[in-house]
């Protein structure tokens, strides 16, 4: 039965981090686990996500290892880098890595992801993290830099990096590039510029070595785990990652997003809210219990999700799905599937189908970029003379 | 009688075109410097002619020049290890260098992207370990320009020490995922790093699992007293600017000379100069060819841009095809230009030589520039150039070169098809790669992993 087609399409994303959301999924069959760093698994992975025309991979990472409390799984890629190299192989669809700020620079932020975006045509997305001492004490004292700082510090620190790294992004206006014979110059320098960026924890000059990224400001992917990311998330987000385990929790965080987004000078439309959607998929609800079974046997205490949580066929949760969309509770969902392997391709296989036939999700890729498929604009220069 | 002697191996890298005045922009053949497929074009092709790797160079800052932006060279790259890590998506077996530097990156940072692009690229990753300090540069990241000068290679070396003992602190064969017992790694395999030193303190278990090389190999492009001794003591290979025949047989010499006192034998150091080359069907077209090229490197604003580094003055009142300015340098501004390396010497004496060069030949200021600028590089027909290549290495002024091309991306193009075949055919060259990592092809041993190595090194003292 076909629905009336909606004006706002629905927006999909997968984590494709370490064997899948369970921490006991690289144990469960065909999980490749030897394969776990093989830049190939990932390439897989990407083909199967792009089949089923997603919006995006997201990549988790850290600079800590995994916590021993939650998994025996152990080891990370740089996810900027696994992103740069899935790339040149994909296309349509977003490639969004997560790079911590507390850390690393933002002018090498800047460059790592605009190249993302230049070497996969518009594709990159960032997924901004941080470390605070309540969640990952560990990661600063790694680089002895300084010690641990707190949620509301780090988030602090986020948002004058993401303001420093969006500014470089625009410090090449789209036609700086002129290779001008007649006075032999390359750029026209009027159109590069200092970023000037002279902030609480960063001096950052400009203007970067690298030129505008082909989305302009590549999307910026916020998750919402506190009122200081809350507010983060309102201010610079173009994505955000929500937890809700009811649709009606989703649509109040979803409406206050908003809200607070028009508060601070902003479209609500600008935003695109997705919640995570943890799955375990089977073809019938009991194979899909016995699976959990299983991965809840393995890792000997019940999966704890913070988020919507699916066990059950492609079709309920295709039917969920459309019931939080339908009422405006998300703009869409971040599937984290327990077992990469298993549920991923039920989403694509069972779920994208039943959703196109109602359609509430796209055939074919919009365009090119990641934008085309968020349906957002490519942004104004903030330097660009107003015509 | 003996048999001859097995020729030394030539070993080959292609490096993409830099943001400088050898790159020329302005021939009708010049594509992008920010197109993935400029890269991937040269990478394909330098896979395609087994080059040992592709090489990319850095520059944290755009140049100034008179207070703004140089805008008459090649201005604006993408960054190098996310370049590196999609070209492992698009070659198999051809080393990926890129340059990064010390001074304004943190080891824990370092360590784990390195690792990363070796395993992506299944052990073709490298570093070329650049020290730039400068505040100018520092004006971009929150440190600022907080090092001293002197202290550039001893950050450096301390970054090293940290960055292997990251690389080392999982064991080859930490990752067992056994999914019946529930073990991912070993037990035992992931040891802590403490480190507490002058420039770092770091403590914790690392991230990522070893390469497949151990440790990505490790390039050195500094050439003062404190680069070469740095490089002898660590590097796998030398990027040098001494490409001539006796000024790198005198480098060659000096740097592997100073080996033995690390305990290091002479193949474990490789010297690949920098150099150009230029092919014609005869040694008279190739020379006309190369005039043409510096002719389009050096248009008139940039020798006018080059003689206004020395004479620290506005001289663009001057005509480039006239003759050099009689008034003298201004001493105290020599920081007219910022972003590159600057000249030591006292600008006095180098233009009073320059304005006796010019007027001797009946030069030009462009003419000058040209001259005093020129590099060498090998210009001839493929011939030529091939034996000439064979000699440096053959009679050790080289292990090899890093070729760099005037144009992107197709510049080395007529090497790779004609200059290549006939280095083949002399038995320098591989006609094939024979193993799958870097340090396979440069012919460096795989670091022991530290279990091994200090069990080895109890051995030496007991
Ligand atoms: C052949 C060659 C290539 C170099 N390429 C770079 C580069 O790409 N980026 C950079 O920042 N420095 C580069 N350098 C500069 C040096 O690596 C070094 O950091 C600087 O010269 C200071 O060290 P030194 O005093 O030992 O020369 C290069 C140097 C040489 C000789």
């Amino acid at each position: 039965m076909a629905r009336p087609t909606s004006p706002r399409p629905l927006h999909l994303g997968v984590d494709l981090s370490d064997a899948g959301a369970h921490p006991a999924a690289w144990r469960t069959h065909g999980s490749q686990a030897q394969r776990l760093f093989d830049a190939e698994r990932l390439q897989q992975l990407v083909d199967t996500a792009q089949r089923g025309t997603l919006d995006l991979v997201v990549i988790d990472d850290s600079f800590s290892l995994q916590p021993t409390r939650t998994t025996t799984l152990r080891g990370r890629l740089d996810a900027a880098l696994v992103a740069a190299r899935l790339a040149p192989r994909s296309r349509g669809i977003g490639l969004v890595p997560t790079v911590a700020t507390t850390h690393t620079e933002p002018f090498h932020v800047s460059k790592a992801i605009a190249t993302i975006d230049h070497v996969s045509g518009g594709r990159a997305g960032w997924q901004l993290g941080w470390s605070a001492d309540d969640d990952d004490a560990r990661d600063t004292a790694h680089f002895g830099r300084r010690p641990a700082v707190s949620e509301a510090a780090a988030v602090a620190e986020a948002e004058e990096a993401v303001r420093a790294v969006a500014a470089l992004w625009d410090s090449w206006e789209d036609d700086a590039e002129i290779r001008d014979e007649a006075t032999h110059r390359f750029v026209d320098r009027s159109k590069l510029h200092y970023v000037e960026h002279d902030g609480v924890h960063f001096a950052v000059k400009g203007p970067s070595i690298t030129p505008r990224p082909p989305q302009g400001r590549p999307p910026v992917v916020v998750r919402v785990r506190s009122d200081e990311s809350f507010g983060l998330a309102a201010r610079h987000a173009d994505v955000v990652r929500i937890s809700a385990t009811t649709r009606d929790e989703a649509l109040d965080l979803r409406l206050r997003l908003r809200a607070a987004a028009v508060a601070a000078g902003r479209e609500p439309g600008d935003l695109r809210v997705l919640a995570d959607a943890f799955a375990v998929t089977g073809p019938d609800e009991a194979s899909a219990r016995a699976r959990l079974d299983l991965l809840t046997e393995l890792d000997g205490v019940r999966w704890d999700t913070d988020s919507l949580t699916h066990v059950g066929t492609a079709r309920k949760l295709t039917d969920t799905f459309l019931d939080w969309w339908e009422i405006g509770a998300v703009d869409g969902f971040v599937v984290r599937p327990s077992s990469l392997h298993t549920d991923l391709d039920a989403l694509v296989d069972g779920v994208v189908p039943m959703l196109r036939t109602a359609r509430a999700f796209r055939e074919h890729y919009a365009g090119p970029t990641l934008r085309d498929q968020l349906g957002l604009a490519r942004p104004a220069n903030r330097f660009a003379a107003i015509a | 009688m003996s048999t001859p002697a097995p020729r030394k191996q030539i070993h080959l890298g292609a490096h993409f075109p830099g943001v400088n005045n050898t790159t020329v922009w302005s021939d009708p053949r010049s594509g992008s410097q920010i197109d993935f497929a400029s890269f991937e074009h040269l990478a394909r092709r330098a896979e395609a002619a087994r080059f040992d790797f592709f090489f990319l160079a850095e520059g944290l800052r755009l140049r100034e020049h008179k207070g703004q932006l140089h805008d008459l060279d090649v201005v604006g790259r993408p960054d190098t290890l996310p370049v590196l890590a999609a070209l492992a998506a698009v070659t198999d077996r051809l080393g990926l260098a890129g340059t990064i530097n010390t001074t304004f990156n943190e080891p824990w940072e370092l360590a784990r992207q390195f690792a990363t692009l070796d395993i992506l690229s299944g052990g073709r990753a490298a570093w070329n370990l650049v020290t730039s300090s400068d505040a100018f540069t520092g004006a971009n990241f929150r440190r600022g320009g907080f090092l001293p000068y002197e202290q550039r290679y001893e950050r450096a070396a301390e970054l090293v020490q940290v960055v292997r003992a990251l690389w080392d602190s999982w064991d080859d064969d930490a990752v067992v995922a056994h999914a019946r017992t529930g073990q991912f790694v070993r037990p035992g395999s992931i040891r802590e790093v403490r480190h507490d030193g002058a420039h770092f303190q770091v403590r914790g278990e690392f991230t990522t699992p070893r390469g497949p090389q151990g440790h990505p190999v490790l390039f050195q492009a500094g050439d003062s007293a404190d680069g070469r001794d740095f490089a002898t003591a660590t590097a796998d290979v030398v990027f040098s600017a001494h490409s001539t025949f006796e000024a790198g047989q005198a480098f060659f010499a000096d740097v592997k000379g100073r080996l033995a006192a690390h305990r290091r034998t002479p193949d474990q150091l490789l010297i690949l100069p920098a150099t150009t080359v230029v092919l014609g069907a005869t040694a008279q077209e190739a020379a006309e060819r190369s005039h043409h090229i510096r002719l389009q490197q050096v248009p008139g604003p940039t020798a006018i841009a080059f003689l206004e580094q020395v004479w620290g003055r506005d001289l663009t009142d001057h005509d480039p095809e006239g003759p050099l300015p009689r008034i003298d340098p201004d001493v105290e501004n020599l920081d007219i230009t910022r972003g590159r390396v600057r000249h030591v010497k006292d600008p006095r004496t180098i233009a009073a030589a320059w304005r006796e060069q010019a007027d001797a030949n009946g030069w030009s200021i462009r003419q000058l520039v040209i001259e005093v600028t020129s590099r060498g590089g090998f210009v001839g027909t493929p011939t030529q150039v091939a034996d000439a290549i064979d000699r440096h290495v053959q009679e050790d002024a080289s292990d090899g070169f890093i070729l760099v091309p005037h144009l992107t991306p197709t510049g080395l193009d007529d090497v790779f098809d004609q200059v290549v075949p006939l280095l083949q055919e002399r038995g320098s060259f591989r006609t094939e790669y024979t193993g799958p990592t870097l340090r396979h092809h440069l012919g460096l041993a795989r670091p022991a992993p530290r279990a091994t190595r200090s069990h080895a090194d109890r051995a030496l003292v007991g």
